[in-house]
């Protein structure tokens, strides 16, 4: 960037304006060029997700014999064999095993943190803004400082290995971004709405329930399909604290890896299994996937 | 809208920040009445959300520090020692060095990326499809990413879409395919011999007399389809000769002779040597015949050097030790490039378009506004994508896990990828897998503390 700076004209107001070469270029940009760059660009960002597919849609002889690309001169190869040994190979608990872990997770988060962001937002107790300021500090605490802690905590309490294990640990680390997400944007809830409602002598679980929650729901979409993908997604906490019996879809994939090129039948099927879900969450709700990831982007 | 309506949000120019009251709804809340209720329902509401944070994250900071200072068992006190193998360890510190490139290169090539992108999709009308294709790749698993990338980048040219395009880009842009097995006529009268991979003349060659290299053993399929009868050069006072496929199909000819029917070898590289060093340098043509055009009279020894006799170009081992770190980095890019993209798009929107318009109208080029007023205002935005890229890149562990091969792991290991294998993965020693936490945790700890600076200037 420094280098383009100094091929810019310096007395350029002065008058007529010159264009730089290199304003020259960008400006030509502007025409045909700039569509095919991103036409290219767009390929890029598509064609590795594409050729997981057809690989999944092939032979293990097929695509050890050649590269996926040839699907457009011989389209008549495909086969779902390879989906079928998934299935076989008892693939099917693990995707249960991911539901299970991750739509526990995405509801306790939701509601366990729309409580606190309540009371940050709309309650007066002393220490409160120190203690958010603490939840602001954890946004960025590597889960790592906690696999080796909680995982003894688990040996004590004989859930180590199960699934609530794995739930409380995403629950206790999706927490600090879903309360700073929905405190501020609680927070922006008019505070007549409220203030009417205490006046009217609504307990205040009433009044979240029935005034902020409804308010929030944005935001709580947001939160709820960000935490989804995040649980859905996450292999390193599986890992440590779910046994073969309670793995989810990523450690069941992962455990297949060093046979990578054998298995590439069951092991790019799994992959393709594991985020089809999540791409149609994606594509049915990206809107709410965009803001809930600016929220909280200082994670 | 309202939920981007946030501490560093890139709703605000900073300008405006300075003057004017806050945008941000924040202070609506504070010194309100006492009307709310009392602090003990406060404690009510906060009190699953403290346990689990308490019990799940805070306890481990302290729990992870203490187990820090002791052994592998946990039952010999060792003080620092943990930490000082971090810092000696051959292995640590190649997984460090491998943290630090990470950390240099994937932040600075997602924000320029992202930068890049953000603007492009100004200019064209397809801008949410491009958007959503390259966003895309955050809603899958950085596992599903990994297995992806695994096939990218796969070694055989037939098979990785990587080294496809690479070998295809290659071949389209050089001539010199390689002759592998193709050697020198061997022989008593033969006027070469084969040397060092390559093909020598044996005796000292002059301008004037034409240099024959006669050449044996071409595969059929590496011989190039322009390749022409081979003829003897036009001779002159230039150094020159012929490179040709000393073989007649079909039987007859004599070796070593140009037959008229034999072919010459195109794309050849010749060297002519004096006193070891290279003269000058020239490439057959169709007919195999080469010219050093303005190389000074005297004698030389004619070379074909090695590479003319190496396979077909094959690409780069991506997931080889030396290229596996920077694979997988391109990994990670095509994972965060969307994030980048679609901040910075969100910050470029909100920048005031009469002040371009203002600068586009004083004569400023493109490139000038963009230099001069649309990346300063877009600071803010930049650096929280940049600190963010940091952070995820000091905790980069999946995608090293997926796609670096068990024999190259080694050399692409991360401090987060070492903690789990020191701890879980085998290692069994967790007071150095603490160490290794506690260390990721201080090398995030400049970040906490500028997030909570952050957020209190957006507070006040």
């Amino acid at each position: 960037m420094t280098t383009a700076t100094a091929s810019a004209p310096r007395g350029a107001h002065a008058g007529a304006p010159r264009r730089s070469f290199a304003g020259r270029i960008v400006d030509r940009l502007g025409s045909g060029a700039v569509q095919v760059v991103m036409i290219l660009l767009g390929l890029f960002w598509l064609v590795p997700t594409l050729g997981l597919l057809v690989v999944s849609l092939r032979s293990v002889e097929t695509n050890t014999a050649e590269g996926w690309w040839t699907i457009f001169t011989k389209p008549a190869e495909l086969t779902l064999e390879g989906y079928a040994n998934l299935l076989a190979s008892g693939f099917t608990a693990s995707f249960w095993n991911t539901i299970a872990i991750t739509v526990p997770t995405t509801i306790l988060v939701i509601g366990i943190a729309a409580m606190a962001a309540y009371a940050f937002a709309w309650m007066e107790f002393r220490g409160r803004d120190t203690l958010f300021l603490v939840v602001v500090g954890l946004l960025i605490v590597p889960i790592q400082i906690a696999l080796i802690p909680v995982a003894a905590l688990y040996g004590q309490a004989g859930i180590f290995g199960s699934i609530p294990g794995v739930v409380l640990f995403h629950v206790a680390f999706g927490l600090p971004f879903a309360i700073f997400l929905l405190r501020n944007f609680f927070v922006g809830i008019p505070a007549s709405l409220l203030e009417a409602a205490r006046m009217d002598g609504a307990p205040e679980w009433k009044i979240f329930v029935s005034v902020v929650f409804p308010l929030g729901k944005p935001a709580i979409a947001s939160l709820g399909i960000f935490q989804f993908l995040w649980v859905w997604n996450d292999m390193l906490i599986a890992l440590v604290f779910a046994n073969t019996e309670n793995q989810p879809m990523t450690k069941a994939l992962q455990s297949q890896m060093r046979q990578f090129g054998t298995n590439i039948d069951v092991l790019s099927s799994g992959a393709f299994l594991s985020l089809i879900i999540p791409l149609i969450l994606f594509f049915a709700f990206q809107r709410y996937f965009v803001q809930g990831m600016m929220a909280g982007s200082v994670k | 809208m309202a939920v981007t309506e946030r501490l560093d949000g890139p709703k605000v120019p900073p300008e405006s920040t300075s003057g004017g009251p806050a945008s941000g709804p924040a202070d609506t809340p504070r010194k309100k009445s006492r009307l709310g209720p009392s602090p003990w329902l406060a404690i009510a509401f906060l009190l699953p959300a403290a346990v689990l944070l308490g019990v799940w994250v805070v306890y481990p900071i302290g729990f992870s520090i203490v187990r820090s200072l002791y052994d592998a068992s946990n039952t010999q006190f060792v003080g620092l020692d943990n930490f000082a193998t971090i810092f000696s360890d051959g292995n640590m510190l190649r997984t460090i060095r491998n943290n630090l490139i990470w950390v240099i290169v994937a932040p600075i090539v997602v924000t320029t990326l992202g930068l890049i992108f953000a603007v492009l999709t100004e200019r064209i009308r397809w801008s949410t499809a491009f958007k959503l294709i390259v966003f895309m790749p955050m809603a899958v698993s950085l596992m599903a990413a990994g297995v992806i990338f695994r096939l990218v980048y796969d070694g055989d040219p037939d098979k990785g879409v990587a080294n496809a395009i690479l070998t295809t880009v290659h071949d389209t842009f050089s001539s010199s395919q390689g002759y592998p097995e193709a050697r020198p006529r061997e022989g008593e009268q033969s006027p070469v011999a084969a040397e060092g991979g390559g093909v020598v003349t044996k005796q000292p060659v002059q301008a004037g007399q034409p240099v024959l290299i006669p050449i044996v053993g071409v595969k059929p399929e590496v011989l190039p389809s322009d390749a022409a009868p081979a003829k003897a050069p036009a001779g002159g006072d230039t150094l020159s000769g012929t490179v040709w496929f000393d073989f007649t199909p079909g039987g007859g000819g004599v070796n070593g002779q140009l037959d008229g029917s034999e072919k010459g070898l195109p794309g050849m590289t010749v060297e002519a040597v004096s006193d070891g060093k290279v003269a000058g340098t020239a490439t057959t043509a169709e007919d195999g015949t080469f010219a050093f055009d303005g190389l000074p009279a005297g004698s030389y020894t004619l070379r074909l050097p090695q590479s003319n006799f190496e396979g077909a170009y094959n690409g780069l081992a991506w997931l080889g030790p030396t290229l596996i770190t920077p694979a997988i980095i391109g990994a990670f890019v095509w994972v965060w490039a969307g994030f980048a993209m679609v901040l910075i798009a969100a910050g470029l929107a909100a920048i005031p378009r009469d002040a371009l318009e203002a600068a586009r109208i004083d004569g400023a080029s493109e490139w000038q506004v963009f230099r001069k007023i649309t990346v300063p205002l877009l600071s803010p935005v930049l650096l929280v994508v940049f600190v963010t890229m940091i952070i995820n890149t000091l905790k980069v562990f999946d995608l090293v896990f997926i796609i670096a091969p068990s024999s190259v792991q080694p050399e692409a290991n991360v401090i987060a990828l070492e903690m789990w294998r020191v701890a879980f993965g085998g290692g069994n020693n967790q007071g150095l897998g603490s160490a290794l936490a506690i260390f990721l945790l201080i090398l995030v700890l400049p970040f906490m503390v500028m997030n909570i600076r952050r957020f209190k200037r957006g507070e006040s």
